[in-house]
């Protein structure tokens, strides 16, 4: 009982960072229909930003976060600006092999400028463990920080969402890009505005991490980035909730796969989960069946 | 009937061009004025034109973004490599089984994933090859994490060349026959070609199928080539790298897909010490490809000589365009 309660609250921790990355997929996703490939090498760049904030600059956390999602969000819109607005119109596979490259790029570019070696992420904070109910259940402090930190930037989004004009936009974007620009909707701007969110929220995640598991490198982004995009696959993609429930699922899966099995199956298990659930029910949890129409 | 023996000369000239190419290259071998270094390259060059051509078939004629090459490459080599390493039998058999096996794994993995299109069948493509490596990487018998190693090194310039060959040709007289026509139909529209009675399920799986054939093969000469093989030489890098020569060369250009596959391992054997360098390389191609031409190098079209000697004259044959 010990072990599991132990490994929930891992997996929370690790599941409400994928939820985060996750979110920028599926919010993408929503809007021009497109696997954002380099989504994950975006959270890389946000980890090395509060990386480099908080070890040579010497930032506090909320600085170093603030700016990781500052440097991360003009990437993401550069990226968007740069490599796919010119092809929204082509077919959807040059838009995915763009995304493939522009993920390469990141990656190997990473490697060139920041060296292949695996750094250490400073202690921005002391690890401490907090007992409850006789040590059946123990948190980190660090575990409370990535849940405070992530639940506050979920309730962010869901205000941004539903109670601004600019989420407005991107609702009416993701519905029907047409249509929201008959009504005088800014579709590129709407466009620009969901990649800085997704690449923000993405940064935030890569700087959670870094506090996490102390180790970041450049590719570091790729596992988690594909596991993500299983998250919003399996809480149906496009739908913002279900991004945050696969996320936390996916993150509990693996802590338990890891926990109980081997930890060599860890990524085996999650592309089970992605085709299991692309066979069974492609709309992902939350969602529901688009009939094909020609 | 003229035109029969006309069709037959030109095939004999081709094949007496490919053997004078092949004896050119076979003397130079072993004359050792290319020296080991060259021969690994050269060999390497005819196994990435399999594995190219192959995913030329899936991606390019047949429209189904599979991202999942690796995955029947490594099928292939570990195959053969337990084959002639472990139970001690020829090579040609290891390399048939290699393919058969590879084949195999693509109908159990295409019949479900080819309901699904685009970019969910490229991802989940992408998971059957990482689940495949992943078995690979538990499983004791084939070495786990560091590999298989000591495979006998068989692979030589003739197998490849020929199987090379052979695959080209194979591939060619598939997309020209009426099955192939039916696979670029659904690349096409896949809804008109339902609508006109082809069974889409059938000739994706079939193009499937044929392409992880191939690619297992390819995945038998590379085990046999290098002396060690080992799950991470086949993570989705591998897949990537395939990928990039078959959108380079052109999705739908057979062609295309040899010229940039030859083109893409010479930028691989002069880079081989800068790694990273050359992954920025391939990824600034595929941007910059995809941005200003989208449709790859050679687009659909052959590169064909006798278009080249007769401009301006529509060649007889019929082309995929």
């Amino acid at each position: 009982m010990k072990t599991f309660i132990e490994q929930l609250i891992n997996g929370l921790s690790l599941g409400s960072i994928y939820a985060l990355i996750a979110l920028g997929y599926t919010m993408v996703y929503g809007i021009m229909k497109l696997i954002n490939f380099a989504h994950g090498d975006i959270y890389m760049v946000g980890a090395f930003t509060g990386f480099f904030a908080s070890t040579y600059f010497h930032l506090g956390f909320i600085p170093s976060l603030l700016l990781a999602m500052l440097v991360s969000l003009l990437l993401g819109v550069t990226i968007e600006r740069v490599a796919y607005r010119p092809l929204r119109d082509k077919s959807k596979i040059s838009i995915l092999i763009t995304a493939i490259g522009v993920s390469l790029l990141l990656e190997n570019g990473g490697i060139i400028i920041l060296s292949p070696q695996v750094r250490t992420y400073p202690q921005i904070f002391k690890q401490h463990m907090y007992s409850f109910f006789n040590g059946i259940i123990t948190i980190s402090n660090q575990q409370i920080v990535i849940f405070v930190v992530s639940i506050i930037m979920m309730v962010g989004l869901q205000l941004i969402i539903y109670k601004t004009k600019m989420g407005k936009a991107m609702r009416a974007v993701s519905t029907d890009a047409d249509a929201a620009r008959l009504m005088g909707v800014n579709v590129d701007r709407t466009v620009s505005f969901t990649f800085a969110i997704g690449s923000a929220l993405a940064a935030v995640a890569g700087v959670l991490v870094g506090i996490y598991y102390n180790s970041i490198d450049p590719l570091m982004g790729i596992m988690p980035g594909l596991k993500a995009f299983i998250a919003a696959v399996l809480g149906g993609i496009g739908i913002i909730p279900g991004a945050m429930v696969g996320g936390l699922l996916m993150g509990v899966i693996e802590a338990l796969v890891s926990g109980y099995g081997s930890s060599l199956y860890r990524d085996g298990v999650s592309f089970a989960i992605l085709i299991i659930i692309l066979l069974i029910k492609p709309a992902g949890l939350f969602g529901k069946n688009v009939r094909e129409k020609v | 009937m003229i035109k029969l023996k006309q069709i037959l000369k030109n095939r004999l000239l081709i094949f007496l061009g490919l053997l004078a190419f092949y004896g050119i290259i076979q003397i130079l071998l072993s004359t050792n004025i290319l020296n080991d270094y060259y021969e690994i390259n050269i060999v390497l060059m005819g196994i990435n034109v399999i594995l190219a051509v192959s995913l030329n078939l899936i991606n390019g004629f047949t429209g189904q973004f599979s991202l999942g090459h690796a995955g029947f490459m490594s099928i292939g080599a570990y195959t053969s490599a337990i084959i002639t390493y472990k139970l001690g039998l020829p090579f040609p058999l290891a390399i048939l089984i290699g393919g058969i096996s590879a084949g195999i794994t693509g109908i159990l993995i295409g019949i479900p994933s080819l309901r699904l299109k685009g970019d969910y069948l490229a991802i989940t493509t992408l998971g059957f090859g990482e689940i495949i490596r992943v078995i690979f990487l538990n499983t004791e018998y084939v070495g786990g994490a560091s590999g298989l190693s000591g495979i006998p090194k068989y692979t030589n310039w003739t197998w490849v060349f020929w199987i090379a060959v052979i695959t080209v040709v194979l591939i060619k007289n598939f997309i020209n026959s009426s099955y192939g026509r039916c696979c670029v139909a659904i690349r096409e529209d896949e809804t008109a070609a339902e609508s006109m009675g082809i069974n889409t399920t059938y000739y994706k799986t079939l193009a499937f199928t044929i392409g992880a054939f191939f690619a297992g093969i390819g995945g038998a000469l590379y085990a046999h080539n290098f002396y060690i093989i080992q799950p991470e030489t086949f993570n989705f890098m591998k897949s990537f790298d395939i990928l990039t020569m078959v959108v380079l060369g052109g999705l739908g250009s057979i062609t295309g897909s040899i010229l940039s596959a030859i083109f893409l391992t010479f930028v691989y054997a002069v880079l081989q010490d800068y790694a990273a360098l050359r992954m920025v390389i391939y990824s600034l191609l595929l941007i910059v490809v995809m941005l200003f031409r989208p449709e790859g190098l050679m687009g659909t079209k052959e590169f064909s000589l006798k278009k080249l000697f007769k401009k301006g004259e529509k060649s007889s044959e019929f082309t995929v365009n």
